[in-house]
């Protein structure tokens, strides 16, 4: 499932249909759902009732494709499971924590069904974990100005490489979207040598 | 010129003064003295006794009011007259199909095929006049032609002793030939026409019609036409409404929803299936929930795309718990299910090659509908004005969106991108302090009384790296109910995060959202 290209590289190509990944809230989860419902698919929030709509809407999502059920109460597992089976892309924040075997039974429904879900938090066996590890909002003085951008650092750890990934882009943009900084891959493990200046 | 309009013989029945009679209807009260319906001050109706009193249509109140002094004057109401006709209608569809209600008091029907049923064209007439009589009124005149201006003039003709005029088949210019042309209802040509020296409607339509459209232009030949005996208008029947609504009682009254739910199933069939039977389906449903104690429950709902049967009872079931104890406090008698909208069931149909995804998403969501309720599944849609959580509205899936505020208004002062990525749908109280753990306001000069160093929630504290601020916000002041009044600002913490805050007139800061 296609993404944003500044998250591409990080995600080794997209979204793997099928498997679940752990997400930090707020504007990465609208990128992350921007892309797949501006190409058409719909898309569902369960269990986050302060998602900004009108963020959603400059981030890219399209409203009239986007459903949300904010307070799924204590059957929120199975309202995911029902989504999963129409919705190819679904986001939830799980309000109590989630026992390994139902998070394997929503994982077997989500291969079956091909959907993608996103989790606000922690999931037992998520393909990827997209984290927000630095970020600086510029725009904004000593009582003057306006937020006109926020630069991040995301960073993705796979369960298939261990090393995380990161990538530095601005989200949101001054418009709200996602826009691609320097993209520059840079594996953190690896770094720079040290030497001696004289 | 001939027309190529063929003809067929119509009755026209025409209730004199039928605002006025309605008025009485409606009042219930004794049908005599005099009465005169008024529109723009002028008098359009009036009663046999005001019209003996010298009241004419057309005279000015104040003039009808100085010749008749114990006139009643009554206001005009085209809806008062037309609700009190219309089961007049019905009574005459009971005897002749196919009526077409020209205006309130005046209807037309194709008499051709009725005359043959009834033996006669005047029995057709005497079954009309009967029809209406039954419900009580009196004083119908019915005209019989070829035309239904024709038809319109001979019923106009007729006295009250003999209420029925028959004009022969072919004889409709003859009929019209000594008529004044007053009765084209034209008041410009009526005026016109006597001062060129055409006073009768055969001294009209022995002029050259293209001397008539030279003179008088598209409208004077339709007019001429009429007083040729060749109305080009046909006798177009109403659509006699049907009755789809369905209705159960329950006795004894019914505690449990699921109760309700269960009996109600049948009824929901019942009135999917009448739907069906009639190539229609139901796009919006009214509910009407009636109990013991008289209370009365109503809502219309809507469906994305149209409903079957368990559709309707989930709606019936949506409704009694939002009723319950609160519009209804006592057990259920009666569910009555109306429709509102219709649509062709063909609209409504399943592809040849199944049905698209979003009937898929349609299906599981009103799944997810029936487990949670209706308006625990929403889609976002984005109205007009400056609050964020004002401009957001959460409409309930299947329901269509109504925008208090208007979306292309320009809205000065509402945010500009980028726009904070979680809004609390209830603000949430915060504490902006400076340096030294004091308060922050704003003075009257709209100026900080200090700079924010630490922004507390809840139990976290957070220093504060950069702020812009503040932005006045003075909405509706001339509302009390719904006036604003109030500052934002932005604040940047040094964690990365950044909020959207507001001070409100009493001091209190609070936060509308968080730009994450």
């Amino acid at each position: 499932m296609a993404v944003h290209p500044a998250l591409t590289g990080l995600l080794d190509g997209g979204l793997q249909p099928g498997a679940a990944y752990s997400v930090d809230g707020g504007a990465l989860l609208l990128a992350l759902l921007a892309e797949p419902s501006g190409s058409g698919l719909w898309c569902g929030v369960v269990g986050i009732p302060e998602l900004g709509a009108e963020a959603a809407r400059s981030a890219g999502i399209v409203l009239d494709r986007l459903v949300l059920v904010p307070k799924p109460g204590e059957r929120w597992l199975s309202v995911v499971a029902s989504l999963a089976e129409a919705l190819p892309i679904v986001a939830v924040r799980p309000p109590s924590p989630v026992r390994d075997g139902d998070a394997a039974r929503l994982a077997a429904r989500l291969r079956e069904r091909s959907s993608v879900l996103l989790v606000c938090g922690d999931w037992p066996r998520g393909a990827a974990e997209l984290r927000i590890t630095r970020a600086q909002w510029s725009g904004l003085g000593a009582g003057h100005g306006y937020l006109c951008g926020r630069e991040v650092t995301v960073s993705v750890t796979s369960r298939h490489s261990g090393m995380p990934r990161t990538a530095r882009m601005l989200l949101p943009d001054a418009n709200g979207r996602l826009a691609a900084g320097e993209v520059s891959v840079v594996e953190v493990s690896r770094r720079p040598r040290l030497r001696a200046v004289g | 010129m001939t027309s190529a309009i063929t003809q067929t013989r119509c009755l026209v029945l025409w209730l004199m003064d039928w605002p006025v009679i309605a008025w009485w209807l409606d009042t219930g009260v004794p049908q005599t003295g005099p009465v005169a319906v008024f529109e723009a001050n002028q008098v359009i109706a009036c009663s046999p006794d005001a019209r003996a009193e010298g009241v004419y249509l057309g005279q000015r109140r104040r003039e009808a009011q100085s010749r008749c002094p114990q006139l009643q004057v009554v206001a005009a109401n085209v809806q008062r007259d037309e609700q009190i006709f219309t089961p007049l209608v019905v009574m005459i569809e009971r005897s002749v199909p196919k009526v077409q209600v020209i205006r309130p008091g005046l209807a037309a029907l194709r008499v051709r095929g009725p005359a043959r049923y009834y033996g006669g064209e005047p029995e057709v007439a005497k079954a009309v006049l009967s029809g209406i009589n039954e419900l009580g009124v009196t004083g119908g005149r019915v005209g019989i032609a070829d035309d239904i201006f024709t038809a319109e003039q001979a019923a106009r003709d007729t006295q009250q002793a003999d209420p029925i005029r028959v004009v022969p088949p072919g004889g409709s210019a003859g009929y019209l030939a000594p008529l004044s042309v007053n009765r084209l209802g034209d008041p410009e040509l009526s005026e016109l026409l006597p001062r060129l020296g055409v006073h009768l409607l055969g001294d009209f339509a022995a002029m050259a019609v293209n001397d008539v459209r030279d003179r008088f232009g598209a409208r004077g030949v339709r007019l001429y036409e009429l007083a040729c005996g060749r109305d080009p208008r046909e006798v177009v029947p109403r659509d006699v409404p049907l009755e789809f609504a369905q209705q159960i009682d329950f006795d004894p009254p019914l505690v449990l929803a699921e109760q309700v739910a269960f009996c109600v199933q049948a009824t929901a069939e019942k009135f999917i299936t009448a739907l069906a039977a009639q190539q229609r389906a139901c796009t919006e449903l009214r509910v009407v929930l009636l109990a013991e104690q008289g209370e009365h429950d109503e809502r219309v709902w809507l469906h994305p795309d149209c409903f079957d049967a368990p559709a309707v009872v989930d709606r019936v079931r949506w409704q009694l718990q939002a009723a319950a104890g609160k519009a209804i406090g006592s057990p259920l008698t009666r569910v009555r299910l109306e429709p509102v909208a219709t649509d062709a069931i063909a609209h409504h149909a399943p592809g040849l090659f199944g049905s698209g995804t979003d009937e898929k998403v349609h299906h599981v969501l009103s799944r997810v509908q029936a487990m949670l309720g209706h308006g625990s599944v929403v889609r976002p849609a984005i109205g007009g004005g400056r609050g964020l959580a004002e401009r957001q509205q959460f409409v309930p899936w299947g329901d269509r969106a109504v925008l208090d505020r208007l979306p292309d208004r320009p809205w000065p002062g509402h945010l500009p991108d980028p726009l904070p990525a979680t809004v609390f749908p209830q603000r949430r109280r915060v504490e902006v302090t400076d340096a030294d753990g004091v308060r922050l306001a704003v003075n009257d000069r709209l100026l900080l009384t200090s700079i924010p160093a630490r922004l507390g929630i809840g139990a976290v504290s957070l220093q504060l790296a950069s702020w812009a601020g503040p932005w006045p916000i003075d909405e509706r002041g001339w509302d009390g109910s719904c006036a604003v009044k109030g500052c934002r600002f932005q604040m940047a913490d040094d964690t990365g995060g950044a909020w959207l805050l507001v001070l409100d007139e009493d001091g209190s800061w609070w936060a509308e959202g968080r730009y994450d």
